[in-house]
């Protein structure tokens, strides 16, 4: 799977024209021919395609990611030390966590949320409670995110100063105390977590809404309804745990999502992310970047699926007996 | 405690209230000290310009690393880290003599030696540095004592004075022995300008402080931070909340967002300065019909150039008609650009054989309509310009479709194959007034600069000349008869050369104005922070 993914993606990359050495910063009258036709071989990108592959997987097999094409030759991946004991940091491995803890964030806030509003939607079904949470979902599903970040950028940021704009760190971060560095990453983060939630609310709380929904028909619940239980106990114990069944799946798939990054989102609020790492390495045909990104993200992605489907099996009873039956 | 909250409400209101605004028109004495922040679209990948060679990087390095030579505010050379050169041996050889006790930032002294290092490593095979071609050309490079360096080439090249002053001298005791492409001091470097590099954090901002040891004396303001700032948007945000103090402006920001603003304006100052770089449509001369004179003067009449500078960008260009900036000694003042003339276009065209015989609107020569395309890589300028010179000469009966393209397949394309009729696109320039790779004769072949296949004897001859001369006074003769023949040529329609355009806020004291031609950073080391401008602290977010 992973090498049929990696084959297609290197493919891909190496049909679109243009490579490291013609981006448009080097359209420079001062750089000669020459020079980029040695770029070229020192890349060995004037080997043909299915050469470079079979390069490139050597070393994957390996872990080795390689460096990048640009001058600056940081390791894809994973850091290194050099003799003089000076570390350089991966280019991942300094992407990653950032954008992995704003869509973790993202996504917490997205399902506290969610699921009480989907709740509350199915058991007021039709009523002006449900009519009110859909007209919101609406508005914040059409409304376009980098519209929306730069309106709160310029109210919450320029005219009341509530806020910072953009950035992770404020300039003097170093000089804060614990509890500074605390509220100054705290109010750094708010907007790039909490517009893309926003936009991303409308789709889970209509799943919960509609999962909800489905098992409130069962006749179970008309069941445990004429056993006398509470309301209270019906919906929140007997229901709730089966609609949210189909929450493992949609988790399971926002799991590129998460590791993805957003591109926009990271350029509008400058956090150097891994959406940004891999737009400007796909436009400067950095191709050590793209790979290591694909090949690191679709691993990750196949790792959360099998998850996803081992915390199925955890959570319902039902796929567990099937899988032994077989 | 409800006390306590609404005590602890009232501090917090009293903090977020805007202070009085300061009146900054009072003179005030250079002041030393403070912090000016600015930010950058992207950030640099390596501080060795030598290697890195994009913009980001040479705007941070040449804070740090100063050059052998440098440009005064008329852009003329003068001496940065030599106090004087010569030029002896029929124009052969250049001798510099360095200033003396210079010193890096660590305190070893800066010599001849590593003048010398540098220029090995600049020409070094494993270096792969895209500016080396210009150092490879010196065949005997010597270093006789402390102050002295001493670069011979085979034969004179006058191209040589600009490299000069692009090249960063590096330190010997620090990089000798390391491998440059990989070395840590890309990160972390040491130079000898007015800063050093205090911190970095990859993504977010660049920390550089003053350097003790700076070689040309002392800068007044003590810090400078650069926050890299990808969205142009959100960058004209943290300006507007006065959290940086100066940025590049668009056309739009600069003549229309700010002067309508009364709060930005009392605290901006704006400048404006012509970049090195012109717009401009070029013809494939081994295309018919753009192979005929006639035709591309008719183009050149039909385009109304002012048209394009006030649409596109806002009145914020002028009209050029030399390659070179105009009042620098370069660009010939003589010349002056082709003006609007649709029926001057139209009698051309008609006598290039064009004639509208069915009359639907659009010329014909043989029963062939006049129709191309006009191709651009996707830069919103040159879109717009392009709609513009569309309309133009469809009313002259010329049928212009249009093309924008993403720059790498734009050049493997089109430009590398020579597979286009007609481009947009622009020349961003150095300071020498050498344009032999773009004009020459020799410079055809795939990949290089003259892809317009322009092929002119004379200005072969001219361009060889002034590549050999390093008398200004006589180079200056020789360019101007270039670009006189350039423009009687017309392989291109000069377009527009742009200003660029910065804001800087009005606490930044010390900013010469009018803005001299080197730019509006030049002589930022004597620009000042007052000390009742500065901010109480840098919370700046």
């Amino acid at each position: 799977m992973l090498i049929g993914i990696s084959l297609i993606s290197f493919f891909i990359m190496h049909l679109a024209p243009g490579d490291i050495t013609n981006n448009e910063a080097s359209f420079n009258p001062k750089a000669s021919e020459e020079s980029r036709q040695k770029l070229r071989e020192l890349y060995n990108l004037d080997k043909p395609i299915i050469v470079q592959y079979g390069l490139w997987l050597k070393r994957m097999v390996q872990l080795d990611f390689g460096n990048s094409f640009a001058s600056h030759q940081k390791p894809v991946f994973l850091g290194v030390t050099d003799g003089d004991s000076n570390y350089t940091e991966g280019m991942i491995e300094a992407a990653l966590p950032i954008t992995l803890m704003i869509n973790l964030l993202g996504l917490v806030i997205t399902l506290t949320l969610a699921i009480p509003l989907g709740i509350l939607a199915a058991r007021k079904y039709q009523l002006w409670q449900d009519k009110s949470i859909t007209l919101f979902n609406f508005i914040g599903f059409s409304i376009p995110g980098f519209w929306l970040s730069l309106l709160l950028m310029y109210w919450l940021g320029v005219v009341n100063n509530w806020l910072p704009i953009s950035g992770l760190h404020s300039l003097n971060y170093d000089n804060l105390d614990t509890w500074g560095k605390l509220t100054d990453s705290i109010s750094h983060l708010v907007m790039p977590v909490i517009i893309p939630s926003i936009t991303g609310l409308a789709g889970i709380t209509l799943f919960v809404k509609n999962g909800m929904l489905d098992v409130l028909n069962q006749d179970y619940i008309t069941t445990a309804r004429a056993k006398g239980l509470s309301e209270h106990k019906v919906v929140y114990t007997h229901a709730l745990r089966n609609a949210l069944l189909p929450l493992i799946t949609i988790i399971g798939l926002s799991i590129p999502g998460l590791i993805g990054g957003s591109v926009i989102s990271e350029t509008i609020f400058a956090i150097p992310g891994m959406g940004k790492l891999f737009y400007d390495a796909v436009l400067m045909r950095d191709f050590p970047v793209v790979m290591g990104v694909l090949t690191i993200g679709s691993a990750l992605t196949l790792l959360g699926n099998l998850l996803a489907d081992v915390a199925y099996a955890w959570a319902d009873p039902r796929v567990r007996r099937g899988v032994a039956k077989d | 405690m409800t006390a306590l909250l609404i005590s602890s409400c009232l501090a917090l209101s009293a903090c977020r209230q805007q202070p009085d605004p300061i009146d900054y028109s009072k003179a005030h004495p250079g002041e030393s000290g403070s912090t000016l922040i600015s930010a950058m679209a992207a950030e640099p990948s390596s501080l060795i310009f030598m290697i890195a060679g994009e913009s980001a990087s040479a705007e941070i390095a040449s804070n740090l690393f100063n050059s052998l030579l440098t440009y005064n505010a008329q852009l003329d050379i003068k001496g940065e880290l030599a106090n004087s050169w010569e030029v002896s041996n029929q124009q052969k050889t250049i001798t510099f003599k360095l200033k003396p006790n210079l010193k890096w930032a660590d305190g070893k002294p800066l010599t001849s030696a590593d003048v010398l290092f540098t220029w090995q490593l600049v020409t070094d095979e494993n270096t792969r540095s895209p500016y080396a071609s210009d150092f490879q050309l010196v065949t005997k490079a010597e270093a006789p004592d402390a102050l002295t360096f001493i670069a011979t080439y085979n034969q004179a090249y006058a191209p040589a004075l600009d490299s000069w002053s692009s090249l960063h001298i590096l330190p010997k005791h620090l990089l000798e022995g390391q491998d440059i492409r990989t070395t840590n001091f890309a990160r972390n470097p040491i130079g000898s300008h007015y800063y050093q590099l205090s911190q970095w954090k990859h993504g977010e901002n660049i920390k550089l402080s003053r350097n003790p040891y700076s070689v040309l004396g002392q800068a007044n303001i003590e810090q400078l931070i650069t926050r890299i700032i990808p969205d142009n948007s959100a960058q004209f945000l943290e300006l507007m909340a006065d959290n940086i103090d100066s940025m590049g402006l668009d056309p739009i920001k600069y003549s229309r967002i700010i002067p309508t603003r009364p709060r930005l304006q009392k605290n901006l100052n704006l400048y404006k300065a012509l970049g090195n770089s012109y717009t401009y449509l070029g013809f494939n001369l081994k295309h018919k019909p753009f192979n005929d004179i006639r035709v591309r003067k008719a183009i050149n009449y039909a385009i109304d150039k002012q048209e394009i500078i006030d649409g596109v960008f806002l009145g914020l260009g002028i009209n050029i008609a030399s390659p070179y900036k105009p009042g620098t000694r370069w660009s010939n003042p003589a010349l002056k650009p082709a003006s609007f003339n649709p029926s001057k276009a139209k009698a051309l065209l008609k006598e290039a054989g064009f004639v509208d015989a069915n009359g639907d609107g659009i010329l014909e020569r043989d029963g062939k309509p006049f129709a191309f395309e006009i191709i651009t890589n996707q830069n919103k300028e040159r879109e717009k310009s392009a709609v513009i010179i569309q309309r133009r000469l469809k009313e002259i009966g010329i049928d212009v479709k249009i093309r924008a393209i993403e720059w790498a397949s734009f050049i493997s394309r089109f430009i590398n194959t020579g597979e286009f009729d007609v481009v947009i696109l622009g020349w961003g320039l150095g300071l020498d007034p050498d344009q032999y790779s773009i004009w020459h004769s020799s410079q055809h072949g795939p990949g290089q600069f003259n892809f317009l296949g322009y092929n002119n004897a004379t200005v072969d001859k001219l361009l060889e000349q002034g590549r050999t001369e390093l008398n200004p006074d006589k180079r200056q003769t020789i360019y101007h008869a270039f670009a006189e023949q350039l423009l009687a040529d017309s392989p291109i329609v000069y377009l527009s050369a742009g200003y660029g355009l910065t804001a800087i806020h009005k606490r930044v004291q010390g900013i010469a104005n009018p803005t001299p031609p080197a730019g509006v950073g030049y002589d930022s080391q004597k620009w000042f922070i007052p000390k009742s401008y500065r901010r109480n602290q840098i919370s700046a977010h």
